[in-house]
């Protein structure tokens, strides 16, 4: 683990160049095609749960290794209003884009790995990994 | 995380074989290909990037701005195929939640299960089947010592698990009552405290409590807002209906219940139902109760059971096989 970049979340143009972002990372990291375009997808979707319900934040990216395999890891960071309830916004069928998003689920089945922490009225970290196959 | 790769060289070579013929055949071979993938759970973008590779192996200088226009496809199905894992997933749960019904279904009948009673000089038919897995009807026949018997026949108004729950606690209401304590309204008054406590106030019972007594050939009852029931008089050959006024279960703490009692001749029968027999419908039309009554008359020559079996097999044909609500029919008949 390196150094980390991270890209800031503040308009709607951002979700665009996190995804930019995270597709040159990954595919410098050896990811195929399908997985660069599962991986911007995720990237999305965190992209616009922070544009939507906090308000601010950021998209960090780092490389992480474990025996012998390479990988993303993309961590997604604000200080809004916090998930109250996350099992609720884990279950299918239950999408906080308005029905639109594929939600956290979806960001879930894009990835490898997937962890959230989240405090009401403090904010929320999402930590997904995705390796390379 | 793909349960099985696509056979690249297969599809390539199904690819430039209908490329070159248009040959209907390769399409079937497709058409396999995609059940196969459904199967083992490939991915929708799987598939897209599989045609990509099988094209660039045929055309090895395919134009770049072809290129680019899969990888954009691609990207545009990438939602799509999330969608339909979601689909698959809700799918297995819900399959898992119709097995747990199911059990719940089964211990309903354990728990619920009543013994319909052997008199002498009378016989009795039943028939209770729920419009789905689990039955809001209900009915039960309670053995006294003294040769009398207790007969409920109850509805929920609404169907399925809420109502099936809601039958369970007033069976065990009704066994926690003194054995003395037999008489149809002081039954309903009890029940309906019961119920006014511990049920829903969306939910409502309606039942019909009698005590029959076939030693002295008597039946007495009670209704609270229970569908009316209909007695044959074998005399005259007509049906009267049971009329019996009460409110219907946990509406008022206060609720009182009159107590009506009539005397059975030979070859009378009195009928018991629930409004899904009576409410059965054909097509959008609602059948009426002389329909019902006709029914059950030109059954009337056959024993009690095959009599309730044959009007039930009646509307259920009637209905397409396909009951709207639960249907619950008990006939007493005195013999002749």
């Amino acid at each position: 683990m390196d150094f980390r970049t991270c890209v800031n979340i503040q308009k709607e143009w951002d979700i665009v160049g996190a995804r930019q972002f995270g597709r040159d990372f990954s595919k410098k990291l050896g990811f195929g095609i399908v997985d660069q375009a599962r991986i911007a997808t995720a990237i999305s979707e965190l992209a616009r749960n922070i544009y939507l319900y906090a308000g601010s934040g950021k998209i960090c990216f780092d490389e992480v290794e474990n025996v012998g395999s390479r990988g993303i890891c993309i961590v997604s960071l604000d200080t809004g209003p916090g998930i109250k309830d996350i099992s609720q916004v884990m279950e299918d069928g239950f999408s906080t884009s308005g029905g639109l998003g594929a939600g956290l689920p979806g960001v879930k089945r894009l990835m490898d790995e997937f962890d959230i922490t989240s405090k009401e009225g403090e904010g929320t970290e999402i930590r997904v990994v995705k390796w390379v196959r | 995380m793909d349960a099985l790769k696509l056979d690249l060289s297969h599809y390539r070579q199904l690819l430039k074989q209908y490329i070159d013929t248009q040959d209907e055949s390769a399409l079937y071979e497709a058409e396999q290909i995609s059940k196969r993938s459904i199967q083992h759970n490939i991915s929708l973008e799987e598939i897209i990037n599989t045609h990509i590779n099988a094209l660039e192996g045929i055309y090895p200088d395919l134009p770049e701005n072809i290129q680019h226009s899969m990888s954009f496809l691609l990207e545009v199905m990438i939602s799509y195929g999330l969608a339909l894992q979601e689909f698959q997933d809700l799918r297995e749960a819900q399959l898992e939640i119709k097995s747990e019904i199911s059990v719940a279904a089964r211990m309903q009948n354990t728990l619920l299960s009543t013994v319909k009673p052997d008199v002498d000089g009378f016989d009795i038919g039943v028939v209770s089947v729920p419009a789905n897995q689990m039955n809001g009807d209900y009915h039960h026949f309670i053995h006294h010592a003294d040769g009398t018997v207790g007969i409920t026949v109850a509805d929920v108004i609404g169907k399925g698990i809420p109502a099936a729950l809601c039958m369970s606690m007033i069976k065990y209401a009704m066994e926690s009552f003194p054995s003395e304590h037999k008489n149809p309204s002081e039954i309903l008054e009890s029940l309906n405290r019961v119920v006014e406590r511990n049920v829903d106030p969306s939910m409502f019972i309606t039942m019909f409590y009698a005590l029959f007594n076939p030693a002295a050939s008597t039946i007495s009852y009670s209704s609270a807002g229970h569908e009316p029931g209909f007695y044959y008089h074998a005399a005259d050959d007509t049906f009267e209906e049971i009329r019996a006024k009460g409110v219907v279960l946990g509406v008022t703490d206060t609720a009182q219940y009159r107590q009506y009692e009539r005397e059975i001749h030979a070859g009378d029968m009195i009928i018991l139902l629930t409004d899904g027999v009576t409410e059965c419908r054909q097509g959008d039309r609602f059948i009426e109760s002389e329909e019902v009554l006709e029914v059950i008359k030109s059954f009337s020559h056959l024993p009690a059971q095959e009599l309730v079996e044959s009007v039930y097999r009646h509307f259920e044909k009637l209905q397409d096989f396909h009951l709207r609500d639960d249907f619950t029919l008990i006939i007493i008949k005195k013999d002749v």
